[in-house]
């Protein structure tokens, strides 16, 4: 096939969709990630008239990100009626200022031994400051207007007079970047900002576990998603609406899953994210026709009340909104009335409970694999029980935060001969600094991104 | 119930995992149609091996090494970093033994496509028959190219949404991979050589942003079981002793005493590993109003 045709075709096909796959610009209503001042802040936000970011003490309407390609960059400036986001055009700027433990070697013509910090040497105040805000004075020129009130900014090196104004411009120009949720961002978010929540779960276990466990379109995966939806999300990412993934968990409640309302989902996605219990799993086909009753109770549910959110038991996933990422900096509500707008038209949601035809499909061929990500508590009692869920072949990924309950999984596996390819593995990361004369490892990293343990399921012995 | 089919067989027998097959024995592959994946089946001397679904990660197992590959730490990366989902456009150079090439594709699955280059005539061959036989080559197209003199076809102009190069000059290449991308789309970089990564960076931040530059390595560990001896029940003879007999600690030390404890499962990082692979350099194309 031409590569013509081919994109053809899928451009076809996205518009049948009507909801892109991969979709490049924003909408209204979808979901982003605002990445503020390089890092500093990580903000998930949805993209409405109303929605707004808090940038110092004052709301920033978001609704000019609407329409705009990912990847773009804005710039707080001050109207009138308050900051606004103005667009401009990206730069590496800034990429270049990495850490400061190497600049006395590297600019040799000024070393900074005259320099006395006791800040007296910036004759701008506070107050003048906030008076050429209201002006409507650009955050660049404030900038421009400190750097020419500062008495020693001629004595820095060239380093430091770069730190020195991306500071002032981070503070009186700060910068957006408009970025695409997709599991690697969502995962490296939370990771930096609220680890807990995903279980310590590092982007290179992540990745680990989604290959080892040979996830791709048209497999059944089954996962124990106790982080949150981040696994469950990032399962349902690489399966691009094909196939399906089914959260497990034992007695009456699915694990809630709000992460995977971050990523921007189309309705085929959501539908192949359902949750079952063990017992619903397990029970052989015959039985399968009570398990039909739950399942229809939400259906009803639904119908009867389109613009409803259908709550699946207690999979209470707060509306994303709500997510924090850490306490200082969650995202801003939007006004009720653009959430009501908003509600109707996400008809499917994700997570629903598996229907009896999808789980009768499932007892008959298994699953096509399994990852769990359960951080407290006992993989074995875990693996035990659904390794029997699985096809045979079926490869499994189990992730932990202590090597403890894996060895001993590794162990019980071993013994009762239910697998082969038997490891477990710590992944190890490391990011670099890369620039003239002055690359070397980052001086902070993350020490520990969990242990897996993998594996191949084997056909019992008796029956060869 | 799955089946293997005659004409894979080949490409199944390479994945079966165990070791070579020939210490085993001879095996009769009429004996394993219609046996379910992840059967032990037996040689006539006795000998026995697993008969395995393939996936991409025992693939790049049991290839044959034509080129320097990529093992599944970075290819996991590679694939979680660049954003590939089903119906994404891959482009690749060089092909190498298609290691990544099979992830990649996996990725793209169904509705996606991979196209590699590599400049060697025959390597592309020997890869482009390796995806006919483990049936991936609806979704990989294997081109004969000078990537780094010509860069890409044109026609893929604006159509990528990620582009993986693991090649010895990167940079000659960049240029052309800011045409082929998607806005906002994103190149991936591998490189064994700090230097590579230095002169790719350089040349990279021209037209790309969020320029980034990974280690990823795997550490294994080794579980068993070991009865660790109470310090009382153990002394120096029972220690020269137990240094001598291999694995099995005695029960008794030499004052007779019985070990009072049980096996406990035990774990420590392996004595050696993969130390070096390459450094992985992602950035994204700038996004221009
Ligand atoms: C290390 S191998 C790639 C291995 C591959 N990533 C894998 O996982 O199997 C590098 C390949 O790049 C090819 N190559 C080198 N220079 C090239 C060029 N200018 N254009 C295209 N391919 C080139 C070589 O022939 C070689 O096969």
């Amino acid at each position: 096939m031409s590569i013509n045709k081919h994109i053809e075709q899928q451009s076809k096909s996205n518009q049948e969709n009507n909801n892109a796959q991969n979709p490049r610009v924003t909408w209204e209503g979808c979901s982003v990630l605002l990445d503020i001042n390089d890092g500093d802040r990580l903000a998930f936000a949805r993209l409405t008239i109303g929605s707004a970011l808090k940038i110092g003490n004052k709301q920033c309407p978001l609704q000019s990100l609407i329409g705009c390609a990912f990847g773009s960059l804005f710039q707080v400036e001050n109207g009138k009626e308050g900051p606004f986001l103005s667009r401009i055009p990206s730069n590496s700027e800034g990429n270049d200022l990495q850490d400061q433990g190497d600049s006395q070697t590297v600019d040799v013509s000024k070393d900074n031994r005259a320099l006395v910090d006791n800040n007296m040497a910036q004759s701008l105040t506070e107050v003048e400051i906030e008076e050429l805000k209201r002006q409507g004075v650009s955050g660049s020129e404030i900038v421009g207007a400190l750097i020419a009130n500062s008495a020693t900014f001629d004595k820095k090196t060239s380093f430091s007079q770069e730190k020195y104004r991306l500071k002032k411009q981070k503070k009186y120009a700060p910068r957006v970047l408009l970025r695409r949720p997709f599991a690697r961002s969502i995962c490296e978010t939370y990771f930096k900002k609220n680890p807990e929540k995903i279980g310590w779960l590092r982007i290179d276990s992540l990745s680990l576990l989604l290959s080892m466990a040979n996830v791709t379109a048209n497999s059944d995966v089954l996962v124990v998603d106790l982080l949150g939806g981040m696994l469950t999300g990032a399962v349902a990412e690489r399966l691009g609406g094909t196939g399906s993934v089914c959260n497990t968990h034992h007695g009456v409640s699915p694990y809630p899953i709000d992460i995977v309302r971050i990523f921007n989902f189309t309705d085929e996605i959501c539908k192949r994210i359902v949750h079952a219990s063990l017992s619903d799993l397990s029970v052989s086909g015959e039985h399968s026709v009570e398990s039909n009753q739950p399942e229809d109770l939400c259906n009803a549910t639904k119908q009867s009340n389109e613009d409803v959110v259908c709550d699946t038991s207690n999979d209470h996933s707060n509306s994303m909104e709500e997510i924090r990422i850490t306490p200082e900096d969650e995202v801003l509500p939007e006004k009720p009335t653009s959430q009501d707008k908003q509600q109707p038209r996400k008809a499917v949601q994700a997570g629903q409970k598996a229907t009896s035809e999808i789980m009768n499909l499932w007892r008959e061929n298994g699953f096509s694999s399994l990852i769990v990500a359960a951080p407290n508590l006992d993989a074995w009692s875990i693996v035990k029980e659904l390794l029997p869920l699985l096809s045979f072949s079926a490869p499994f990924a189990i992730y932990h935060q202590h090597s403890e309950p894996l060895a001993a999984c590794m162990r019980n596996l071993q013994h009762e001969k239910m697998a082969i390819g038997l490891q477990i593995i710590e992944p190890y990361m490391r990011e670099y600094q890369v620039l003239p004369s002055r690359t070397h490892p980052h001086m902070q990293m993350s020490a520990f991104g969990g242990y897996i343990l993998s594996g191949i399921k084997i056909c019992p012995f008796e029956k060869n | 119930m799955l089946f293997i089919e005659q004409s894979k067989k080949l490409s199944f027998k390479k994945c079966i995992s165990d070791g070579d097959l020939n210490r085993f024995g001879a095996f009769k592959h009429v004996d394993w149609i219609g046996k379910p994946f992840g059967s032990k089946v037996f040689s006539h001397k006795g000998g026995f091996i697993y008969l395995l679904a393939p996936t991409p990660e025992l693939w790049t197992l049991v290839l044959s090494h034509r080129t320097q590959i990529l093992y599944i730490a970075d290819i996991s990366f590679v694939v979680m970093y660049l954003e590939i989902v089903p119906g994404c456009v891959v482009l690749e150079s060089g092909t190498g033994s298609g290691s990544l090439t099979t992830s990649l594709a996996r990725a793209v699955a169904p509705s996606g496509h991979v196209y590699t280059f590599d400049f060697h005539e025959q390597r592309a061959a020997s890869a482009r028959e390796d995806f006919e036989k483990t049936g991936l080559n609806n979704l990989i197209t294997v081109g004969v190219r000078d990537i780094q003199g010509e860069g890409f076809p044109e026609e893929f102009s604006g159509k990528a949404d990620s582009v993986f190069l693991d090649l010895p000059q990167p940079w000659l290449a960049i240029s052309s991979v800011a045409k082929m991308l998607k806005q906002d789309g994103i190149i991936c970089s591998f490189s064994p050589c700090i230097e590579q990564v230095q002169h790719s960076c350089e040349t990279l931040r021209s037209c790309f942003t969020d320029i980034r530059t990974f280690e990823v390595l795997l550490r294994a560990f080794e579980v068993r079981e070991k009865k660790l001896e109470s310090w009382e029940n153990v002394d120096g003879c029972s220690v020269g002793s137990a240094s001598r007999k291999r694995r099995q600690p005695s029960a008794e030390g030499c004052n007779g005493v019985e070990s009072s404890v049980a096996p406990s499962v035990v774990v420590r990082p392996a004595s050696e590993a993969r130390g070096h692979t390459g450094y992985l350099t992602f950035a994204r194309l700038q996004c221009l109003t």
